[in-house]
């Protein structure tokens, strides 16, 4: 295999003015495939397209707040996530191996993919890059309750930390407990409560509070 | 494979820094990498356990210096090189110098929505499943050159079966030329105590999903 370029890392993300590097071999490989007929460059405009638009983290908050305003959905969705989640509608549809880890006042969820980047893309969204990165993937099954403190998220000490390693294929996300103070709030009022990190267990909702500053 | 990809437990990367309101993609190339993979994971060469292993044969200096999608573009190219679907010299020259190998079949933007439906993984079983949710299991110590789902951290360690998974592709097989020989899958719980050693977190539980060929009976 050919030397990379010299890499701009990840925390820059190359946002120069003049073409990058990485950017022109990129652009170099495309073209060949594209020459070859191996690849429709359409195809990628169209699935960068449904990251960008519509595949992110909007969708599993809806689900998370279908999950605390209606007792049915929210058993359905912790017996069999994925078609639960299809039958909504507006979503999806999302793969068959999505499995819900509900968050209680005893035990608290952690989802991580140590050997790679598995994530439920389907229903969040692409991971962040935090998700994928070396700190995160090593630490989450070792030190969770460090790595949350790190993130601003103290649990108390009788609370389990479940940490799952997502290492097949199923995907896995967190059902967060509602927040208090939320009684009779709409379902579009709940899901502006439901961060990402919450849905992976980095984080809680919003508050009421932090919600409406 | 031991490889450097399996970091659970490792130690000395530092804080995880997050970032606000990230982007799915933070250059033009990074979008362009994911629509490549995703593309040329449809043309029925190989599946995500090949694109996977492709990633973790990288040297482990430059798998760790790599951004996330300049991995997925290495892993990418050496797939495509290794297939002989194209030579370093049109990569360098940036056009086909070649005429093309034919492929099963290719993606068109009119199929997209298709492949953002995840495929499933489940298979009919040949035997019924081993074990039954509360058995005691271990994972095996096992060391495969080849890709493996066990991480390293639970080989050796007794966990508990939570739920069966169902019956998916095994890719310690596919990955190896054995076909998909589907295997039962489990969700297994080991105590922190049981993978980490006396002084840990005693709250700490961590799942894994395990294959029935990484787990033995107690």
């Amino acid at each position: 295999m050919p030397e990379p370029p010299p890499s701009d890392g990840a925390a820059s993300h190359g946002a120069h003015s003049e073409l990058s590097a990485i950017e022109l071999r990129v652009r170099a490989l495309e073209t060949v495939l594209a020459e070859k007929g191996y690849i429709e460059p359409q195809a990628i405009d169209r699935i960068i397209e449904a990251f960008e638009t519509r595949i992110g983290p909007r969708n599993g908050a809806r689900v998370v707040a279908k999950a605390w305003a209606d007792p049915q959905f929210k058993r359905r969705l912790l017996e069999n996530a994925g078609a639960a989640v299809n039958a909504l509608g507006g979503i999806g549809p999302v793969g068959v191996h999505l499995l819900a880890l509900e968050n209680t006042p005893k035990r608290h969820n952690l989802v991580v993919c140590t050997l790679c980047s598995c994530y439920p893309w389907d229903l969040l969204g692409l991971p962040p890059v935090w998700y994928k990165s070396a700190p995160y993937r090593s630490r989450a099954v070792i030190d969770p309750r460090g790595l949350l403190a790190d993130f601003g998220l103290s649990l108390a000490p009788d609370v389990e930390i479940r940490v799952s390693d997502s290492t097949a294929e199923t995907r896995l996300f967190v059902l967060p407990m509602r927040p208090q103070g939320t009684e009779g709030w709409s379902e579009e009022a709940l899901a502006r409560l439901v961060t990402r990190d919450s849905m992976i267990g980095a984080g809680l909702p919003l508050s009421p509070q932090e919600a409406s500053p | 494979m031991n490889g450097i990809h399996d970091m659970g437990g490792m130690m000395g990367f530092g804080a995880v820094e997050r970032e606000a309101d990230e982007a799915p993609f933070h250059a033009h190339w990074e979008g362009r990498v994911y629509g490549m993979q995703r593309s040329m994971g449809e043309v029925g060469l190989w599946n995500i356990d090949l694109e996977r292993f492709s990633l973790e044969t990288l040297p482990p200096l430059r798998y760790l210096a790599a951004s996330y999608y300049e991995r997925w573009l290495l892993g990418l190219e050496s797939r495509l090189l290794g297939y002989g679907l194209l030579s370093a010299e049109e990569i360098a020259a940036g056009r086909s110098l070649a005429p093309p190998r034919a492929l099963p079949k290719t993606l068109k933007a009119g199929d997209v929505e298709r492949i953002l439906n995840r495929a499933t993984f489940a298979r009919s079983a040949a035997a019924p499943a081993r074990f039954a949710a509360g058995e005691r299991v271990r994972a095996k110590n096992l060391n495969p050159p080849t890709h493996t789902r066990l991480p390293r951290y639970a080989r050796g360690h007794w966990g508990v079966i939570e739920s069966l998974l169902g019956c998916h592709v095994f890719p310690d097989s596919l990955t190896t030329g054995g076909g998909e020989d589907p295997q039962w899958l489990y969700m297994v719980v080991f105590t922190g105590k049981e993978l980490w050693g006396e002084n840990a977190d005693p709250s700490l539980k961590v799942a894994i999903e395990a294959f029935e060929p990484y787990l033995e009976a107690a």
